[in-house]
């Protein structure tokens, strides 16, 4: 029999150490959303919307993070100028 | 009180909820995450019952928080929450604590809250700790595989209330969660869904000015378990409000306020849509639409419209 251990010298619970971002959920996806920039007017709702934070801003123009994207096309379905297209991968 | 929000500099920034979690394609609950932590400015520390959140952020050994965050039990999160608290006010008594303030937000899903969660939730509330609980509202079970819960709508099939010919569904009314909040005298109280995302977020930042217990019922439209297709999931959340089926309130220092779309539709009703229109779109209440099952439909409406009348005179409008 080991003697008991006092709480400092117990192990601490699973702490998960890697970022998700090494993660790629981009290729759960079937349709892919392609934005056309000439139709834009960058109200970044699609931003606002996306679940996986796949929609990039840089301050000048929007595109799409496709190593994250998976697909659920609520940015084409939400955009108000209907700039977005989902397109199927292949 | 009222907040601006500047989304063109806020898309700058990195998120707070990273990208690679394994929340479904299509779930609303990131983007209310996203967008409460977006609102959070300061430090802000993370409590998380277990649910669709926890296990699809946090797959050993990756993490989708960027945040500090912490895990516990189904049933305790408001607990963790009040530890916390009280963790930092013993550090700062003993000079050990840098911030003048911190953000410490607690998210739970509708088993962690209604069910599971009910009387640490209760607890913490009384005690008055200095927190924001979001619960966040898929109707069901969903992420062990859509088992009916406390906030489970009547007519809705689900694997533990199937809709055959025993049944026609839950049987059971949605428990009026917020309202059990506002009884217990909470600070603020709020709903919101992400669909209408500015009164999401200004809710969020008015909740974190405050203190003490702070409440926020999310809707959080899950395509899986509702049976809509993915692309609507916003259009859903946005359905459930125009058809008053999900108002959109706050509640504060005992005065109620309509808020947002509800606003307008308390002083258009014309604008408030019958219930089928959210009934139509999901798969759970398809059974809904038989001959057989109809007076349900009708039952139902006759419930949204008992609880949008009951807030129109809470709110003063009527």
């Amino acid at each position: 029999m080991s003697e008991l251990k006092g709480w400092r010298e117990l192990p601490i619970g699973a702490i998960p150490f890697k970022l998700s971002t090494e993660f790629k959920t981009g290729d759960w996806r079937t349709f892919k959303p392609v934005i056309k920039q000439d139709k834009c007017v960058k109200c970044l709702l699609c931003w606002i919307y996306c679940p996986d934070m796949s929609i990039v801003w840089d301050g000048e123009k929007v595109t799409v993070n496709y190593d994250y994207c998976k697909g659920c096309g609520i940015c084409a379905h939400e955009c108000p100028v209907k700039a977005i297209e989902m397109v199927k991968e292949g | 009180m009222s907040f601006t929000f500047n989304i063109k500099e806020l898309a700058k920034q990195p998120p707070k909820l990273l990208p690679g979690h394994r929340l479904c394609a299509g779930c609303s609950v990131p983007t209310i995450v996203k967008l409460i932590l977006l609102a959070a400015e300061g430090p802000t520390i993370v409590a998380t019952a277990t649910g669709c959140l926890e296990v699809a952020t946090t797959i050993f050994p990756y993490t989708s928080w960027n945040v500090p965050w912490i895990h516990n039990a189904f049933e305790n999160v408001a607990a963790t929450a009040s530890g916390i608290e009280a963790a930092i006010k013993a550090m700062k008594r003993r000079g050990a604590f840098k911030y003048e303030r911190v953000n410490i937000i607690a998210f739970a899903g509708d088993g962690g809250t209604y069910d599971i969660g009910i009387q640490a939730l209760s607890g913490a509330i009384e005690r008055g700790h200095d927190f924001l609980y979001v619960l966040y509202d898929n109707e069901a079970y969903m992420n062990t595989g859509i088992q009916r819960s406390g906030g489970t709508p009547l007519g809705a099939a689900t694997t533990t209330s199937p809709a055959g010919k025993v049944i026609p569904g839950k049987m059971q009314h949605k428990k009026p969660i917020a309202d059990i909040v506002v009884a217990h005298r909470a600070p603020y109280v709020a709903t919101a869904t992400p669909a209408h995302w500015a009164d999401l977020m200004r809710k969020t930042k008015k909740a974190l000015s405050i203190r003490g217990p702070k409440f926020l019922h999310v809707l959080a439209p899950c395509c899986r378990g509702w049976r809509f297709d993915m692309h609507l999931t916003m259009e859903i959340a946005k359905l459930a409000v125009d058809t008053c089926y999900f108002p959109l309130w706050e509640y504060e220092k005992g005065e109620w306020r309509l808020t947002d779309r509800s606003l307008v539709i308390a002083k258009n009703p014309k604008l408030k849509k019958p219930i089928e229109e959210f009934l139509k779109v999901q798969g759970r209440f398809k059974h809904l639409f038989k001959p057989e099952n109809r007076h349900i439909i009708k039952e139902l409406q006759e419930y949204v419209d008992m609880v949008w009348e009951d807030l129109l005179k809470r709110a003063g409008i009527k």
